[in-house]
């Protein structure tokens, strides 16, 4: 998940449709992120590459709309509602979320697993 | 005297002075506490004999060849020892004689040439002053105000010289070294040549032809003045100052048990260097305790008692030399390849005297504590006990020390110190420290550990003779890499010099306004 400057970042992403759940006045999705441009990757416990500035997720709120959807504590979120995730500062991924006129959020989250996942299909089932 | 020989006869050759053992005749006291260990010793190391031969030995040294440890108890050995060692003897009394008819003659010679040249730096100037008024009193022009404002002048500052040669030269010497002092006596040779010459300037322009203007003749015995306190200052600076900044670090091992210290000294000749070490020497090093060698040298032994070599040739059939390095080599060999299990038993004997000293220094340090609190500094308010009940600081010492006394000699026992303090020094220890209101650890502190030899009494000063060993002449400068010896009774000290590296030193400006900071953040935000 590591980019270099100025090449296109490629990652295998999962597509995650998180319906807010309304809480009172607030809508809530029921997790919790970290990182950002303006943020220390260096402690980020869930990255691979310790300069990775991405949005990560976490936490998850048990019950929550985001465990419903299948979101997982690690995951980084590349896009939401089609709106770049990898170079915003914290405070730009949050606006984007907790937008009050939107009850949907489509995220694009990519994980290891992902990653590990695919390689492991190319590789037992070699092109024919 | 049988039993006494318990060096084979080559071991005499390490230190001369091991042969006044051996010989009750020449008992210095300083080695009263030596004697006692080396009788105690009953190993024989089998040394390699020397390629010079002993006066009238051949036939007794082949002989030892064949005998294996029989040293203890064989007349024979005695009887080596006894002949090398007599010869020794002699030329050891000679040279002692020598030395110290040379030193003393050494001393008075140079304090006569002093005080010598001391008069002759103070009157000449006031001769010079005096001699035209004795010789030529009515050509003579009378005194004016300035020429005798020129009086005063050389009054005072022939009493500043005479202060400052006082500080600078007429000290206690502290040392006996054995050659001059380069310096002194360069500085010497150019204050009589500068006298010598100002007094031939002066007769021969002044008094041959009888000048007549005083004023002139007061201003040159104030020249010589000034410029005599100039080579003072002169003298100040190579003497004194010069050897002030440290140039040189020098090691300085023990060879007995390998202790050592560093010391910066300046720039200095081997033998002012050498003294300043063996000063130090007096104040640093914890007291040499030959009694802590034994062991050592009884493992030593152990190695190579356990083989014998037999010479199946038979005695005188090869060249000395030739055979001895053939039993060497064999009894290396035969060392390497035998199984020793030596190490283990030195593991577990340190192991269990270690924890001996403990539990002894345990019971010793609580034997004084309940000591101690028997006694207590009488108040001044008190009202006045029976005469009986008050005791000076000694009587209080006698009183305490008999609860202590024997937990305190065990443990010198154990450490090997007991030959350090006698009974007497201790009671006055005890009594100083009551009288300055000192704590039982204060008092024990001079028992736990060894201290420097200054502190114990003056009979263990061993060696206040040491002898300078060095390649280069000892009045060459230290130089880098230079090492000397500087050999006592018992042990020497081995002193390298290494030269301190010169500093290139760089500077870096830091503006205070560059110390600038930024947050490292990880925030959470719940979404």
């Amino acid at each position: 998940m590591s980019f270099v400057p100025g090449k296109p970042v490629t990652a295998v992403v999962q597509k995650i449709e998180i319906q807010k759940l309304r809480q009172g006045d607030n809508l809530i999705l029921g997790f919790s992120i970290g990182g950002g441009i303006d943020q220390d990757p260096g402690q980020n416990p869930f990255s691979e590459d310790k300069s990775d500035k991405g949005i990560y997720v976490t936490r998850i709120t048990p019950g929550g709309p985001a465990e419903v959807a299948d979101l997982r504590v690690g995951d980084k979120i590349m896009q939401v509602n089609g709106w770049d995730m990898t170079v915003v500062t914290h405070d730009q991924a949050r606006k984007k979320l907790t937008k009050k006129k939107e009850e949907v959020v489509r995220l694009l989250i990519t994980r290891k697993s992902l990653e590990e996942a695919v390689k492991h299909s190319k590789g037992c089932h070699p092109r024919q | 005297m049988d039993t006494e020989s318990t060096y084979s006869g080559y071991s005499h050759y390490s230190g001369r002075s091991r042969g006044s053992h051996r010989h009750g005749e020449r008992s210095r006291d300083r080695h009263k506490s030596r004697s006692k260990d080396s009788r105690s010793e009953k190993s024989v190391t089998i040394n390699t004999p020397p390629a010079e031969p002993l006066l009238g030995d051949s036939s007794v040294r082949g002989e030892q060849v064949q005998d294996d440890n029989w040293g203890e108890t064989t007349t024979a050995v005695t009887g080596t020892s006894e002949h090398s060692l007599s010869q020794e003897d002699i030329v050891r009394i000679t040279k002692d004689l020598e030395d110290s008819v040379g030193l003393d003659c050494r001393r008075y010679v140079t304090r006569t040439i002093a005080v010598i040249l001391g008069l002759l730096v103070f009157l000449t100037p006031l001769a010079f002053l005096v001699l035209p008024h004795i010789l030529w009193p009515e050509k003579l022009q009378s005194c004016g105000t300035a020429c005798e404002g020129l009086y005063i002048s050389v009054a005072f500052k022939l009493l500043i010289l005479l202060l400052a040669v006082w500080a600078l030269f007429f000290r206690p010497a502290r040392a006996g070294l054995p050659r001059v002092f380069v310096f002194r006596v360069l500085l010497a040779v150019l204050v009589f040549l500068f006298v010598v010459s100002y007094w031939l300037f002066y007769s021969v322009r002044i008094l041959d032809s009888q000048d007549d203007n005083y004023q002139g003749i007061v201003q040159y015995a104030v020249s010589l003045v000034d410029a005599l306190l100039f080579i003072h200052y002169l003298a100040v600076v190579l003497l004194e100052l010069r050897q002030l900044q440290p140039c040189f670090s020098v090691c300085v091992t023990r060879s007995s048990d390998g202790e050592t210290r560093h010391y910066n000294l300046g720039q200095l000749s081997i033998q002012r260097a050498a003294l300043a070490i063996i000063e130090h020497y007096y104040c640093d090093f914890p007291i040499h305790n030959p009694a802590l060698l034994s062991a050592s040298k009884s493992r030593a032994a152990k190695h190579l008692a356990g083989l014998k070599v037999y010479n199946v040739d038979g005695p005188g059939n090869n060249a000395a030399a030739g055979m001895a390095q053939s039993q060497s080599r064999a009894m290396i060999a035969a060392a390497a390849r035998r199984r020793d299990t030596s190490h283990n038993e030195l593991y577990y004997e340190e192991a269990e005297h270690e924890r001996r000293v403990r539990k002894r220094r345990a019971r010793l340090v609580v034997a004084v504590e309940e000591a101690f609190t028997h006694i207590k500094r009488m108040q001044e308010e008190e009202p006045k006990k029976a005469p009986g009940d008050v005791m000076d600081p000694r009587e209080a010492a006698q009183a305490i020390f008999p609860s202590m006394a024997r937990a305190l000699q065990k443990y010198l026992r154990t450490t090997k110190q007991q030959h350090c303090h006698s009974m007497e020094s201790i009671q006055q220890h005890l009594a100083f420290c009551i009288t300055n209101n000192m704590t039982p650890k204060a008092f024990l502190e001079s028992y736990l550990t060894p201290g420097p030899t200054l502190q114990y009494g003056k009979d263990h000063w061993l060696g206040r003779r040491w002898t300078l060993i060095s390649e280069a002449s000892v009045t060459n400068g230290l130089k880098d890499g230079s090492v000397f010896v500087l050999k006592c009774v018992d042990f020497s000290l081995v002193v390298t010099a290494k030269k301190i590296p010169y500093i290139q030193m760089s500077e870096e400006y830091i503006d205070p306004k560059s110390h600038k900071f930024v947050l490292r953040l990880q925030s959470e935000t719940s979404v």
